[in-house]
Parts: structure tokens; C-alpha cells; sequence
């Protein structure tokens, strides 16, 4: 029944976007960046459980690794206010380590674990972070049940 | 691939950007839409230390200690430093929602909501998340499409949500929002010390004069000094007013906005779900904790051309969304659904392509007079929903 794929190259040029659905984020401990681990049920038929919340779940750990206030912010911050924020022209801040991080780890996780499912994972710094969206693709060889959604995502493009 | 050149004109995505907001330098720099009082800003500050440099440092390098103007001179540089911070940077701005999330948020809503009886007003679009056993209310920005994060609100002045929203400063000429307080407060931190280091010296150079040659002639040879000493005493009551204000709400991890509307007042046995309840964590949260990164992405290039296309790019623009799913949706100011809340300008430039294709700062027609008061510098915008 899952629409098989071998990468993600197959995935762009023989699929259509039928669906997005979109992970929220998880305030309850205040405002640092964390993400719902909530199975949604529009993908319970095309990835299993404990692969999606693995995701979220790292996903989760990078940002908490990225705002943690702790010694090496400290010294970032102390130097940084002592070179009048220049120091920021020369190297990364700690926040853009982590991101490319996890567009990396992104970037994996699509290649290893979704496309072969016909998901796709957008980074959620695109989306402002606020949400983690997941593109559902169907074979457009497959029946024309999934032409009727697709349609109501692509009109407001 | 056809002999004619095809010319692509490079279009960044700040120049797509919905919201009042002007940028220059190709999107590097990024401020609000009034700038008059901002360059009022920069002339006081400017004109007041060229005059302390020209009148007083000379006499008081020779009298007193050359490390007087090598002082004033690194003090003013860290405040032009943090002015310019503050208001060339991204304050923190969330970006509006693009259609599909937009439509996942309305039939959230619409299913929690139900049916509602015809002639009756929907309820209001409120959700409720419980942080540090405070039950907090995130409200529905009907401009941005979004339910704003908690510390979130929506400036009308640049018509943008801002993250960890303080206040919209006109002296700054931008908001003051999570990404920028912290220089925000080192600017009239700095600027309190700059101005009581002038008014001080100034006093020490008219009185060791005047031991010399006499006040009046004092006076006559360094007439600079009365400006400067007229506009350190207005000033010192304001930015050092300022900076004691904001102190103290950072040792309480609140914002200007959250102050002014009582947010954590403490009735209702209401707190506040962010602070940590000791001074230092506070201060150390807000002051030290990582730069948090622009989500704007102003400068990223959004992958359109200009040429007329040939059939080859026609079918390559129509299978374009599929080529690159990651980043299909390269242009964050999708087309925005029209409501009375949309301002005018915003309509025209769906897909119109040259909203804001100039890098010059212009300054936009205002729809509303803002006069910032002239006792609070800080001002509050808010749009009532």
C-alpha cells in the first residue's frame, strides 16, 4: 500500500504533493524551541511511531543544545560585548553551529528514512520556526483518490 | 542551451518581505518605517561628543590626564556600536504563514470550534498552553496568520509579529524584540554613562577655567559647553530614567509590553511563568544567553528570472515546486488572503514582483500619525487584536 521510492531524486520527478502536515510546537516549558512529539494521524498509515518521534525527538535535543545558557554562552556573550559585537564577522555564533547541525541531520533523516516512505521533511527555520512541516507525497502513478487533496493544497500556491 | 543570454536579475527575499519594514544595504540592514527620530538620535549624540572633543578634551587632555578623551572616545564608539545594533537589526520578526499552514491553523480552528449558529460571532481564536503550571493564552494574529508564540505580539508600526516583543522604539527607529534587547539595554546603559561622563567633565573644565580666567570668559572661549551641558541634563533624566526601568525588568525576566498591560501583576494569583525567581538567572538569561538567529533569511536569493521563458523553462517553472520540495516555497510572501486587517499596500503586491525593489530608504505615507511622546522615549504599538 506505501508508495515505494528509492531516493529522493525519484521522489521530486515521479511524485505529486497530495497533503503537508504541520507539527507545532510544544510551549510547556516556556519558550525555548521544542517541537510537539504528538503523532499526527495523517501519517499513521505511511511511517511508523517511533521513527517519527526519534526525529522529533533529536530534533528537540539540538535546539535545547543550541539555548542552553551555560558556560560557553557566557563566554560568548562576555566576548562578543568586549569586541562590540564584531567578533561575530569573524566567527559563527553557537546557535549557527547547531542549525547547520541540524540541517544536516535533516537532510539524513529525508534521505534514510522518508523518501523512501514519500515524506519530506522541511527544516523548520524556513517555516520560522514554528512548525516542523512534512510534505506527503503520492506516486502519480497511484489511483486518482489522492488528486482530489492534492488540489486543495496546490491552489494556494 | 539557446545562444541568447538569459539575464537573470537577482531577487532577494527581503524585497518580497510583507510588513512596513525598510532595508538597505540588499537586505543587510533592516529598520523600521519611521527614521526621523532615529536620525535625531544620531545627531544629538554625535553633535554633543564632536563639541565635548573640540571644546573640553584639549584643556583637559593638558590639565588633567590625556586618558580623559581616550576614555569619552571608546565610550562613544560602544554606543554608537550598540545604537546602530539595535536599529539595523532584526528585532526578531516571525514570518507570516504561508498558504497551507495557514489553511491547517483555520480547520484546526474550525474543528475545535464546532458549529456555530448562524448570526452569532465565532469565539475568539485563543489557545490555551499550560508553561511552568501558569495557564498562558496565545492569541490568533489575523494579519500574520498564526497563533502567536507566548512573549509574541504584533507591532503596527512595522506590521510584523516580533518574538519577545518589548517595545517599539522611535529613537532606535525599530522594535526592540528578543534578538536586540539585550544591545537595546547596553545602548542606554552606555549612553547614561556617556552623558553623566560629559555633564561631570564639563563641570570640572568650567570650574578649572574659571579658577584661571573667570566663568564669563570661560564661557566665551568654549561656548560648545552650554549646549553640551543643556542637552546632557535633559538627557540624563530620560536614558538614565530608562536604563533603571529596564533594570529592573530584566531582573525580572518581564517585557516592557508585558509591564504595561499588567500581564504578571500578580492578581488572580497571575505570575510570571518565565522568571526563574532568582535576579542573577534572570539576568543572565536575558543578557547572556545565545544569539538567537534571523528566521528572515533577508538576503537568501529567490529563484525567479526575468527572461521571457522558452519551452524548456516553462516546463522547468511548472515542474519547479516539485524539483526542490525542500525549498519550494522559496517566496515568504506567498500571497496573502486579503482580510480587513491586510494593509493596503500588502494587496497590490501579490505577485506584482517589485514591492520593495528599491535599496534606497524611502519613507512610506504613514496611515496614522505617530507622535512619539516626548517625555517616555519607549512606545508602546499594539494592534488591538
Amino acid at each position: 500500500m506505501a508508495t515505494e521510492f528509492h531516493n529522493l531524486q525519484e521522489l521530486r520527478h515521479s511524485a505529486s504533493l497530495a497533503n503537508k502536515v504541520f507539527i507545532q510546537r510544544d510551549y510547556t516549558d516556556g519558550t525555548v524551541c521544542k517541537f510537539q512529539t504528538k503523532f499526527p494521524s495523517e501519517l499513521d498509515s505511511r511511517i511508523e511511531r517511533t521513527l517519527f518521534e526519534d526525529t522529533v525527538k533529536m530534533l528537540n535535543n539540538y535546539y535545547a543544545e543550541a539555548e542552553k545558557i551555560g558556560g560557553q554562552s557566557y563566554i560568548e556573550g562576555c566576548l562578543a560585548c568586549l569586541t562590540v559585537y564584531l567578533v561575530f564577522l569573524c566567527i559563527e555564533t553557537r546557535y549557527d553551529k547547531v542549525l547547520k547541525k541540524i540541517s544536516r541531520y535533516i537532510q539524513e533523516q529525508n534521505e534514510k528514512v522518508y523518501a523512501p516512505r514519500g515524506l519530506l521533511i522541511t527544516d523548520p527555520i524556513e517555516r520560522g520556526m514554528r512548525v516542523i512541516e512534512i510534505s506527503v507525497y503520492e506516486d502519480r502513478g497511484s489511483s486518482g483518490s489522492s488528486s482530489g487533496s492534492s488540489t486543495t493544497s496546490s491552489s494556494g500556491r | 542551451m539557446s545562444a541568447v543570454m538569459i539575464t537573470r536579475k537577482v531577487t532577494r527575499k527581503w524585497e518580497k518581505l510583507p510588513g512596513k519594514n525598510t532595508f538597505c544595504c540588499d537586505g543587510r540592514v533592516m529598520m523600521g518605517r519611521q527614521k526621523g527620530v532615529f536620525y535625531l538620535t544620531l545627531f544629538l549624540i554625535v553633535g554633543t561628543c564632536s563639541l565635548f572633543f573640540a571644546f573640553e578634551c584639549p584643556y583637559l587632555a593638558v590639565h588633567l590626564s590625556p586618558a580623559i578623551p581616550v576614555f569619552a572616545v571608546l565610550l562613544f564608539v560602544f554606543v554608537m556600536a550598540m545604537l546602530l545594533r539595535t536599529s539595523f537589526s532584526d528585532p526578531g520578526v516571525l514570518p507570516r504563514a504561508l498558504p497551507e499552514e495557514a489553511n491547517f491553523i483555520e480547520m484546526e480552528i474550525e474543528a475545535a470550534n464546532g458549529n456555530v449558529m448562524a448570526g452569532q460571532r465565532p469565539p475568539p481564536r485563543i489557545k490555551n498552553v499550560q508553561i511552568n503550571n501558569q495557564i498562558v493564552k496565545l492569541k490568533y494574529c489575523y494579519t500574520c496568520k498564526i497563533f502567536r508564540p507566548p512573549r509574541a505580539s504584533h507591532c503596527s508600526i512595522c506590521d510584523n509579529c516580533v518574538d519577545r516583543f518589548d517595545h517599539h522604539c522611535p529613537w532606535v527607529g525599530n522594535c526592540v524584540g528578543k534578538r536586540n534587547y539585550r544591545y537595546f539595554y547596553l545602548f542606554t546603559l552606555s549612553l547614561s554613562l556617556l552623558t553623566i561622563y560629559i555633564f561631570a567633565f564639563n563641570i570640572v573644565h568650567v570650574v578649572l577655567r574659571s579658577v584661571d580666567s573667570g566663568f564669563v570668559n570661560t564661557i566665551k572661549e568654549t561656548p560648545g559647553t552650554v549646549l553640551e551641558v543643556l542637552v546632557c541634563f535633559f538627557t540624563l533624566w530620560s536614558v538614565v530614567g530608562l536604563t533603571g526601568f529596564h533594570t529592573y525588568l530584566i531582573s525580572l525576566n518581564q517585557t516592557t509590553n508585558e509591564d504595561i498591560k499588567g500581564s504578571w501583576s500578580g492578581k488572580n494569583r497571575v505570575q510570571n511563568p518565565y522568571s526563574h525567581k532568582s535576579i542573577i538567572k534572570n539576568c543572565c538569561e536575558v543578557l547572556c544567553s545565545p544569539t538567537y538567529p534571523s528566521v528572515l533569511d533577508r538576503r537568501g536569493v529567490m529563484l525567479e528570472d526575468l527572461s521571457s521563458p522558452t519551452p524548456s523553462d516553462a516546463s522547468a517553472a511548472s515542474t519547479h515546486q516539485s524539483s526542490n520540495p525542500v525549498s519550494q516555497t522559496t517566496k515568504s510572501s506567498a500571497p496573502l488572503i486579503p482580510n480587513e486587517h491586510t494593509p493596503d499596500e500588502a494587496k497590490p503586491g501579490i505577485g506584482s514582483g517589485t514591492q520593495k525593489s528599491t535599496s534606497s530608504p524611502k519613507e512610506e505615507k504613514p496611515p496614522s500619525p505617530t507622535s512619539p511622546n516626548a517625555v517616555a522615549p519607549a512606545v508602546i504599538k499594539e494592534s488591538s487584536h
